[in-house]
Order: structure tokens, then C-alpha cells, then sequence
């Protein structure tokens, strides 16, 4: 199935600076993986080194957090927009 | 979800709207869905914003506005140039003023007929509780993550609705936490993002405009909270990218295992936040010590003295355009990829703005085998300031 992925701004650094990216799945983890087998700096953003989707980030099946679905096994369809949604604290914080 | 509020009207003392009152709210008053009843409630309103930066700034001005009658204000920094690009509360004149002073100066300039209480503290686990208690919502204008989960738990830990906003570049978040037990901030995000993997500068910035558009959407969800109308921001993630020009929605749940606000909470008072976001201090904790440095200072007498240094700059191309001291254009992010691009048997200065970048830039060559290298201690900042004040800050 034809999905798209929407990156989000902290992100895109890591995806080709790409707003969107198109991927082949079945299920939300095998998007995941499709993405970050595109997108390899992506991956330690995305996943800790357990290979958990990290606890500020979640992600969403059109409008659904997919901790309420079944997690990384959420089944997608053609067409449908997978969302990464990392917290953001800002501001114009700097370090 | 057409919920009423629960915030107390106080309706103990019943307010009434002088006349000059009258002609100040008068097209709130003109519309049934303010009206009297919504502007009174206004009136005995309180709200306390948790900063008065960029979402602070267009959130008190139309709170101040819409004639809510006390509001607190949290914020402990003194203006400056770089504030003035979003933080539409301050002119030039008040630059080195204390935010808090200059903040509420002008939102009772704006409205003298309300309350205006200004902390100028750091929001902290010791005085949270304090400060929260006397009001009915609480909006979150912060710029971290340490003071967002602290804010959160303070509002889940005392019932109170926590009008939520957070900026990056040129995307918000927005959301009410804690309204009438729905999800919290740990519901949506139960852990922050370690220091490490939290955006650097090279990253940040922000549309100035952004937080204008994000903190008149808080205004505008508190107004409702008071006002009791409408269907309010909650059990919603409101998400907006001002760049695509595109507001999603998605859904936000209560998380049964929330460590604050679900079914056995194991977070029953407030924390280190500091401590749970992994920092230590101020700024984010280093991770890279013991790496050979060079003051501004002696780089300028080595340079002066002819010795033969390469600069290597490790900042983006957006900023080398700022001011550069006519290094070699290397992004920290490139660095890996382009490393063959360096000699190693010349002595190589890394520098950024700060210094932050460039010890880290270091640490990778060394560990790469460079040996003659240094990290230019503060960056171009301290360049500018010990060396050439001709060279723009940012």
C-alpha cells in the first residue's frame, strides 16, 4: 500500500529536508522502516537503541495515536497519511 | 463536545461593568455569546501566563484586552534585541528591562481596569503550587521542557486547566491538559527528548509571527474556558504549519498509565524537572569534555603572528552569511561525510557561534585522528566581543 509519512519540521534535517515521504506498507512499522531504510540518520531520532518508538515521539494513523491502535502492527491502508509528531518545547531556545 | 466550564465564577460578590466599562467591552457585549453573563465572568476572572516571551506576548495582550480581571505574570528575563522580533509586548525602548515590568507597564496600559500580578521569578517545584493555587487556568508560554512538565504537573496536581501552546520554526502545537481530568502533557508525551536530540541552534529559530498566530490561539481557548462556550481544545491536538499554511487535528487520549493524572499515579508531587530531562545546571549538560581549547585572544595573536591556522567553521550556510571570520565552511551535520576535506597535519581551530557545535566538531576529528586541533572557546560570540565588536551577534 501506497502511505505517505508527513515529517515534521525538527525532522526533516534527517529526511532529505523533505516535508513528505511516499513509502510501500502494510503497517505502520514496515513505513517506519521503509523511511528510515531511506533516511538512515533518521532512525536514532525515531527509535532508542531497545528499537522502541522513543517516548517523545509519537505517531498517528490519519488521526489516530497508534499506542491506541496496535502500536507498530496498525494495519494501513492505500492512502492513508502516517504523522510523526515529536514534542517541541520552543521558543527560541539555543544552546 | 459542547462541555460547560468548571471555573468558578466566584459569584459569591456579583460584578457588575462600570460605565466606562460598558463602553470599553462593548462589542463583547453586543454578542450573545459574551454578552454581560461572559463579560462579568471575564471580569472575575484569573489567569496566570507562564512567560511573557513571543507566546506570552500576543496571549496577555488580548487577555488584557478582553478584560480578564487579574492576571499573573511568570517570567524572570530582561528584554533584549533578539526578543523584538516576536515579543510584539516590548518596543525598543525596553530593551534591559525587566520583561515582567515592561510586560505588565504595557497590558495596564492597555486595560487599567484589571489586575495585573507580576512574579519575576523562575517558575521552580518550590513555588509552582504557590503561585497556581490562586488561579482558575494556567497557560503554558514556556520555551523548555523542564518548566512544561513542571507546569503540567502542577495543573494535574491542583485540577486546573492548562492552556497548552509549543513552537518550532514555523510549526505549533495546541492543546488544554488537565480540563475536568481529561489527558495531560505525560498522556500525549509521557518522557522529554534526552538533551542530545534536542534541536540545536543550527536548528532552531523561529517565524516571528508564530507564536503571535499559537498564543492568540491559547487567548482565544482561555476566553472560551472563561466564557463557557464553544467546544474547547481538549481530547484534541491542534497541530499548525505556517509554512504549508495547513492547521491538522488529531486525536489525544487519556493515558490510563499516566504517571500523573492516570489510575495510580506514582507522580503525586512535584520533581526535579531539571533531573527528569537529563540536564544539570543551566544549559543543557555538554557531552563532550576535555577537549583542547584556544581563547579568541590568542587565536587573534597566533593569526597576527602569521602562524599558519586553519579555520574550519562548523555552523550552516544561513549563518556563515550573518558574519564569519573567513573559515572553511564545514556543517557539524557534514562533518562525517567531508571529513577528507581536512588536512591533518595543519593545526585546525573549529569555531560556531557559541562553541557548543565546534567542541563537538573537535571530538569527532580527534576521534578521527586529528591531533592538532582546537575548539574556539565561546565562538564567534566571544570573537566578537574580546577580538572585533565589529563582527554582528546573533
Amino acid at each position: 500500500m501506497a502511505v505517505k509519512v508527513i515529517i515534521p519540521t525538527p525532522l526533516r534535517a534527517y529526511a532529505g529536508k523533505q516535508e513528505s515521504v511516499d513509502v510501500q506498507a502494510g503497517t505502520v512499522g514496515e513505513a517506519l522502516s521503509a523511511l528510515t531504510g531511506k533516511f538512515s540518520d533518521l532512525k536514532k531520532h525515531l527509535f532508542a537503541d531497545d528499537g522502541r518508538l522513543r517516548s517523545f515521539v509519537n505517531v498517528y494513523v490519519n488521526d489516530e495515536d497508534i499506542r491506541y491502535l496496535q502500536k507498530d502492527q496498525t494495519k494501513v491502508k492505500e492512502g492513508d497519511t502516517i504523522s510523526i509528531v515529536p514534542s517541541i518545547a520552543g521558543g527560541a531556545h539555543r544552546r | 463536545m459542547a462541555t460547560k466550564t468548571d471555573i468558578p465564577a466566584a459569584a459569591k460578590q456579583p460584578a457588575t461593568l462600570s460605565k466606562q466599562e460598558v463602553l470599553r467591552y462593548s462589542r463583547h457585549l453586543i454578542m450573545p455569546e459574551v454578552g454581560m453573563d461572559g463579560q462579568l465572568k471575564l471580569k472575575q476572572a484569573k489567569v496566570l501566563c507562564i512567560g511573557t516571551g513571543g507566546l506570552g506576548a500576543p496571549l496577555g495582550l488580548y487577555l488584557a484586552a478582553a478584560g480578564v480581571g487579574r492576571i499573573g505574570l511568570v517570567d524572570f528575563d530582561a528584554v533584549d534585541f533578539t526578543n523584538l522580533q516576536r515579543q510584539v509586548l516590548f518596543g525598543t525602548s525596553d530593551v534591559g528591562r525587566p520583561k515582567i515590568t515592561a510586560a505588565a507597564d504595557r497590558l495596564q496600559n492597555l486595560n487599567p481596569e484589571i489586575q495585573i500580578d507580576a512574579y519575576e521569578t523562575h517558575l521552580t517545584s518550590e513555588n509552582a503550587l504557590d503561585l497556581f493555587k490562586d488561579y482558575d487556568i494556567i497557560v503554558d508560554g514556556t520555551d523548555n521542557f523542564p518548566t512544561r512538565y513542571l507546569v503540567n504537573d502542577a495543573c494535574v496536581l491542583l485540577g486546573k486547566p492548562n492552556v497548552y501552546g509549543s513552537i518550532f520554526r514555523f510549526e505549533g502545537q495546541i492543546t488544554i491538559f488537565g480540563y475536568q481530568g481529561g489527558p495531560c502533557y505525560r498522556c500525549l508525551y509521557p518522557e522529554p527528548p534526552p538533551p542530545g536530540l534536542v534541536p540545536s541552534c543550527a536548528e532552531g529559530g523561529v517565524l516571528g509571527v508564530l507564536p503571535g498566530i499559537v498564543g492568540t490561539i491559547q487567548a482565544a481557548e482561555t476566553l472560551k474556558l472563561i466564557i463557557g462556550k464553544g467546544d474547547p481544545l481538549v481530547g484534541r491536538l491542534l497541530l499548525f504549519d505556517a509554512l504549508a499554511m495547513k492547521f491538522r487535528e488529531l486525536k489525544l487520549r487519556k493515558n490510563p498509565e499516566c504517571p500523573v493524572c492516570g489510575a495510580h499515579p506514582t507522580v503525586t508531587k512535584l520533581i526535579d524537572y531539571a533531573e527528569f530531562c537529563g540536564i544539570r545546571g543551566e544549559e543543557a549538560p555538554s557531552t563532550v569534555i576535555n577537549i583542547p581549547e584556544i581563547t579568541p585572544s590568542d587565536l587573534k595573536s597566533r593569526l597576527d603572528r602569521g602562524d599558519d591556522l586553519y579555520i574550519l567553521d562548523v555552523r550552516e550556510p544561513h549563518e556563515y552569511q550573518i558574519c564569519n571570520l573567513h573559515g572553511h565552511l564545514i556543517p557539524l551535520g557534514e562533518l562525517a561525510r567531508r571529513v577528507h576535506e581536512l588536512d591533518s597535519s595543519r593545526e585546525i581551530v573549529a569555531h560556531c557561534r557559541s562553541g557548543k557545535r565546534s567542541a563537538e566538531a573537535v571530538q569527532f576529528l580527534q576521534q578521527a585522528g586529528f591531533r592538532k586541533i582546537w575548539n574556539l572557546k565561546g565562538g564567534i560570540l566571544a570573537w566578537s566581543d574580546e577580538v572585533d565588536p565589529s563582527v554582528p551577534k546573533y
